[in-house]
């Protein structure tokens, strides 16, 4: 053994001289990306409960909490963490759908009672709610779901420009199941769709490639899912978790995915319909649009004998009389119904209800369900509104799908910015390329760009399709010259609604503007026309404020007998209609087993 | 003879008997039993040893575990992958780095997942700075085990150093979470480089004062040098890995021999011993921290300063994965730890397997190294073999 080994370790006296290492009460600040405990933006969550569900060792529970409402897009719930489960994995912060969630960087916290490690954070304050340090989600590119919509294939504008071929393509197996991998199954969708569609159900249903199971949630909600997959106003995607920080799950386009996939002859197998009760109640349904043909659906269900009544000579009402081919091929519609048909519903053709009609169906049926719609188109009334040469747009629509010929001039007006004013727009321009081999349209409405009602893709597709849409403008006359439309005069519009919140557009008369035209056409919103109800019904039956017919939640009138539904009282769209037609099913069956 | 009637010639016995077994007769008052653990200081966490000596020499020994299981794999079989993880690292506390890696790479491995080059750097970073802190406490932490704490008091500064490191990049001390399956969770703050290199300066300066403290020391050397000698034929017989393996003349490395991340892309070469005693297999773990010192410089110098940190990866709360199965190897400090999993096409793995070190190396090398030595050094060779219970139970 050396001298020098026997030394050397005596070096380490060195260390007396130097300054001690250990820390010293208070203890020190974690550092910026420290995981500590939980703060959250409530203002910013929705309560999608993805913070729970990832949760590996079940610490986070959502519960209702104080001052926190329930909404759209809002289930009204909080995380509650319980600290005596958090492992500080700080996953439920990297899978928050809206970045509400962080973790502060505190991870000192002294109490006697253990209940007191629970909490909810940012209801429950606590000394780390103002902290700007502390762990938050991962940025950039760092996502536990895909942020992006799988794009949809579409025809483009040379393409469809002509044609009234559909020409949205649909989703392939795989675009379905990728699409479908993004939702986080929160469910927040369920509660703003009308119908209270099993949303992320079927949504997963398409992820197990179980496509008949994806079928039956879709009929427990909705017998028309051809038709939602394709055109519905889809309010889900509006309120989608996933849609804070990335696209909104393509719901609409998804429901339509599952409907597509299977053939109408295995309908009746799938949803375990082959054979169906049928009972002695009759009803007597008005109109074949959405809301009588749900209504039927689910009635048909319940073992009663349905009969609708249509002026028309087919089924489908606005969805095939206003809506546009292109968007809603016939034969889709036809899909639909048939399969309600076949259920035992018969639907009567070119009937027209008139009071007569509807007094002797009160006499022969158990219930009458009226879902007539709206099919009164509204004038601007402006000077020269009356020309004949001035249309509505909901009647060229139905003209159109019936293959009438309308009229179609090089220049058209169209004035209106909501969707019925483009989807004529858009039919008017594929009319005009057939025929001239260019597009002759200016659609002018009295909101500006940034709010008009129109679906944003409509304003951009109707735009790459040819049509010129310039919106802000308020309609004065229409100018004619010898017996002929020559075009519209229009001033600036500066606002539509008054400080009361009442529509009372606001002009300015100098700043004027002249669109040419050969015809006009007006698209500014429908009018109910229910003058089938006789007089002294009338008389029995509670209206309320807008010349509505009053319903209970059932969509019973005060006429025990007598239900409606659809856009007469709610919507207008396709899914309030069917939503109503339900909701009133099981309403008509409650009062008929009363009886 | 001797006034309690014990042999003292213990070359005697135990002797084989005709079936080839070592006969120890309790009875005859030449054996004691003695346990150490499964609470002990000298323990490195809760396994026993039941003992049979003769004096102070041990005549036979027994590994004995089941003290610390808590059915990790089993958990992690009943959770999402992503849920997987945090539950994967406490499988070894001392370096949970291992563990996040070896899942994480299982799991996107089955799933046909690349990871981005970024977040391969940041992953190398995060297991040489596991590796570094892990053998920040097993280095002094031998000299320990012979009663010299100073070693220890300093190697737990140094640790604390690299843990701060740990802290400002994934915002956890010990248990980090930092590699989700796909790739990181974030970039190195800003002035991370600056003020790792400090701490590594420091740690330069404590391998010197180590070796000064033990390596020089005239009692450590005493105490390690032939003691408890490895045969090299025994490293392939137990499935001895890592310095364990090194130190006895296999030169055997996952990162050089099965090269993954980026660590085809560094300058390094593993030491290798050719006299496998406590000595020499603390010691190849000192030259080891130097090592792990000079690949974190190389891979902050060579680490590109942006890019994605994480793949695409399918939507983490339903993730399924098809039927498949896989082996997914990594170097840690203590040699070859690995992770066998397999799936089955459902949002779980249908079973999950660790292969660490200490399994083979502190159940069997160990109770059968024990055979000769002395009661005072079975806490030095347990510890020369870097046992981690945790990490043998799962
Ligand atoms: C151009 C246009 C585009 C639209 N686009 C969409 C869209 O993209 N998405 C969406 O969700 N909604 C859309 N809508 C709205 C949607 O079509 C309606 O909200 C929905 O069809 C209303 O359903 P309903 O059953 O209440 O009435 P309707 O669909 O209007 O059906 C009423 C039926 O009753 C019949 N009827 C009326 N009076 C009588 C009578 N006296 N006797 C017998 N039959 C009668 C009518 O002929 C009609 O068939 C659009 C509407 C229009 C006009
Ligand atoms: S940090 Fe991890 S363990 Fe704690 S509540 Fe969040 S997900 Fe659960
Ligand atoms: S994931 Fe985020 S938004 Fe959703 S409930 Fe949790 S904290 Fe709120």
């Amino acid at each position: 053994m050396s001298l020098k080994d026997t030394l050397i370790p005596f070096k380490a006296w060195g260390n007396l001289v130097k300054k001690p290492v250990t820390l010293k009460d208070p203890m020190r600040e974690g550092a910026p990306r420290y995981r500590g405990f939980h703060k959250n933006d409530v203002d910013t969550c929705i309560g999608c409960g993805s913070c729970e569900a990832i949760c590996e060792n079940e610490a986070i529970v959502m519960v209702p909490a104080e001052g926190i409402e329930t909404k759209d897009g809002d289930s009204g719930l909080r995380p509650l963490v319980d600290y005596g489960r958090c492992c500080w994995c700080g996953l439920c912060v990297d899978v928050c759908t809206t970045g509400s969630l962080s973790l502060s960087n505190e991870h000192t916290w002294i109490c006697e009672d253990p209940e007191e490690l629970k909490y909810i954070p940012g209801i429950d304050k606590k000394p780390w709610d103002e902290k700007e340090e502390g762990w938050k989600k991962p940025v950039p590119n760092y996502h536990f779901y895909g942020q992006e919509r799988v794009s949809m294939e579409e025809m483009e504008a040379e393409e469809r420009g002509d044609s009234f071929i559909e020409f949205v393509k649909g989703y392939s197996k795989e675009q379905a199941q990728k699409e479908a991998d993004r939702c986080v199954e929160c469910g927040i969708c369920v509660a703003t769709c009308p119908a209270h569609m099993g949303i992320p159900e079927y949504i997963k249903a398409i992820r197990n490639d179980d496509i008949e199971e994806g079928m039956r949630v879709l009929y427990e909600t909705n017998p028309l899912p051809e038709i939602c997959g394709r055109i519905c106003t889809h309010k889900c995607e509006d309120v989608c978790s996933v849609g804070h920080e990335g696209d909104p799950l393509s719901i609409r386009w998804l429901k339509r995915y599952i409907a597509d996939q299977v053939p109408s002859d295995k309908y009746k197998e799938i949803l375990d319909t082959q054979k169906i009760y049928k009972g002695d109640k009759k009803i007597a349904l008005i109109g074949a649009g959405p809301a009588s043909l749900s209504a039927a659906y689910y009635l048909s269900l319940l073992g009663h004998n349905c009969t609708i009544f249509e002026k028309l000579d087919k089924a489908g009402g606005m969805m095939r009389y206003g809506i546009p081919e292109y968007r809603l091929p016939y034969d889709q519609i036809d899909k639909d119904v048939k399969y309600i048909e076949s259920l035992g519903t018969e639907i009567i053709y070119n009937t027209n209800v008139d009071a007569a009609k509807f007094m002797e169906l009160k006499e022969n049926y158990d219930v009458v369900y009226v879902g007539t719609g709206l099919h009164l188109g509204r004038s601007t009334a402006i000077p020269g509104s009356d020309h004949e040469h001035v249309f509505q747009s909901i009647d060229l629509l139905r003209e159109i799908t019936e293959g009438k010929e309308i009229m179609v001039p090089e220049k058209v007006v169209v004035i209106g910015g909501g969707n019925v004013a483009m989807d004529i727009t858009r039919s008017i321009a594929r009319l005009q390329k057939i025929k001239y081999g260019k597009v002759g349209v200016i659609t002018t409405s009295l909101e500006k760009e940034e709010v008009m009602p129109a679906d944003r893709e409509e304003v951009v597709e109707a735009r790459e399709e040819g049509s010129i849409i310039n919106p802000g403008w308020g309609p004065k006359s229409i100018e004619i010259e010898d017996g002929k439309i020559k075009g519209l005069h229009v001033v600036r519009c500066l606002s539509i609604f008054d400080e009361t919140g009442r529509f009372n557009p606001s002009l300015d008369e100098d700043d004027k503007n002249f669109f040419e035209a050969d015809m006009i056409v007006e698209s500014i919103g429908q009018g109910m026309d229910i003058s089938y109800l006789p007089e002294e019904l009338k008389e029995k039956i509670e209206f309320g404020p807008r010349g509505r017919i009053n319903v209970d939640d059932y969509f019973q009138t005060s006429l025990d007998w007598l239900f409606a539904g659809g856009d007469m009282i709610q919507g207008p769209d396709v899914i309030h209609g069917i939503a109503n037609g339900h909701k009133a099913a099981i309403g008509i069956d409650n009062f008929l087993n009363k009886k | 003879m001797s006034l309690l009637n014990i042999e003292t010639d213990r070359s005697k016995y135990p002797v084989k008997g005709e079936d080839g077994k070592l006969q120890i007769d309790l009875d005859s008052h030449k054996y004691v039993k003695l346990w150490q653990g499964p609470n002990h200081p000298g323990v490195t966490g809760n396994m026993a040893l039941e003992l049979t000596l003769a004096g102070d020499e041990i005549v036979e020994s027994k590994t004995h575990v089941g003290y610390l299981h808590r059915g990790f794999e089993k958990l992690i079989e009943r959770r999402l992958f992503v849920q997987g993880l945090p539950t994967s690292i406490r499988m070894c506390v001392a370096e949970p780095d291992s563990n996040e890696y070896v899942y994480s790479t299982c799991v996107e491995q089955l799933s046909g997942i690349d990871i981005p080059e970024m977040a391969k750097w940041i992953r190398a970073l995060l297991l040489e700075m596991a590796r570094l802190q892990a053998l920040l406490r097993v280095v002094p932490g031998q000299g320990g085990t012979f009663a010299l704490g100073l070693g220890v008091q300093w190697g737990v500064y140094m640790r604390e150093l690299i843990l701060d490191r740990f802290e400002e990049l994934t915002g956890g001390r010990v248990y980090h979470m930092f590699m989700t399956p796909g790739g990181v969770r974030g970039l190195l703050p800003g002035g991370f480089k600056k003020r790792m290199e400090e701490n590594l300066k420091e740690i330069d300066q404590f391998v010197i004062n180590i070796d000064n403290l033990m390596y020089s020391n005239s009692v450590f050397k005493k105490r390690a040098i032939d003691v408890a000698v490895l045969d090299p034929s025994w490293i392939d017989k137990y499935g001895a890995v890592g310095p364990v393996a090194r130190s006895a003349g296999y030169n055997r490395d996952v990162r050089k021999d099965y090269p993954y991340l980026i660590y085809d892309q560094l300058d390094f070469e593993p030491k290798v011993m050719n006299h496998s005693d406590i000595y020499n297999r603390s010691r190849i773990r000192w030259y080891d921290i130097q090592t792990s010192v000079d690949l974190i410089r190389q891979i902050m110098a060579k680490m590109p300063e942006k890019g994605d940190i994480k793949a695409e990866t399918p939507n983490v709360l339903h993730w399924r994965i098809p039927k498949g199965e896989t082996y997914v190897r990594s170097e840690a400090s203590r040699g070859e730890y690995g992770l066998y999993m397999v799936t089955d096409g459902s949002d779980k793995p249908r079973r999950i397997n660790l292969r660490g070190p200490s399994y083979t190396q502190a159940v069997a090398l160990l109770q059968d190294l024990l055979v000769g030595a002395n009661i005072a050094d079975v806490a030095a060779i347990m510890v020369s073999l870097q046992t981690c219970p945790p990490e043998i139970e799962r």
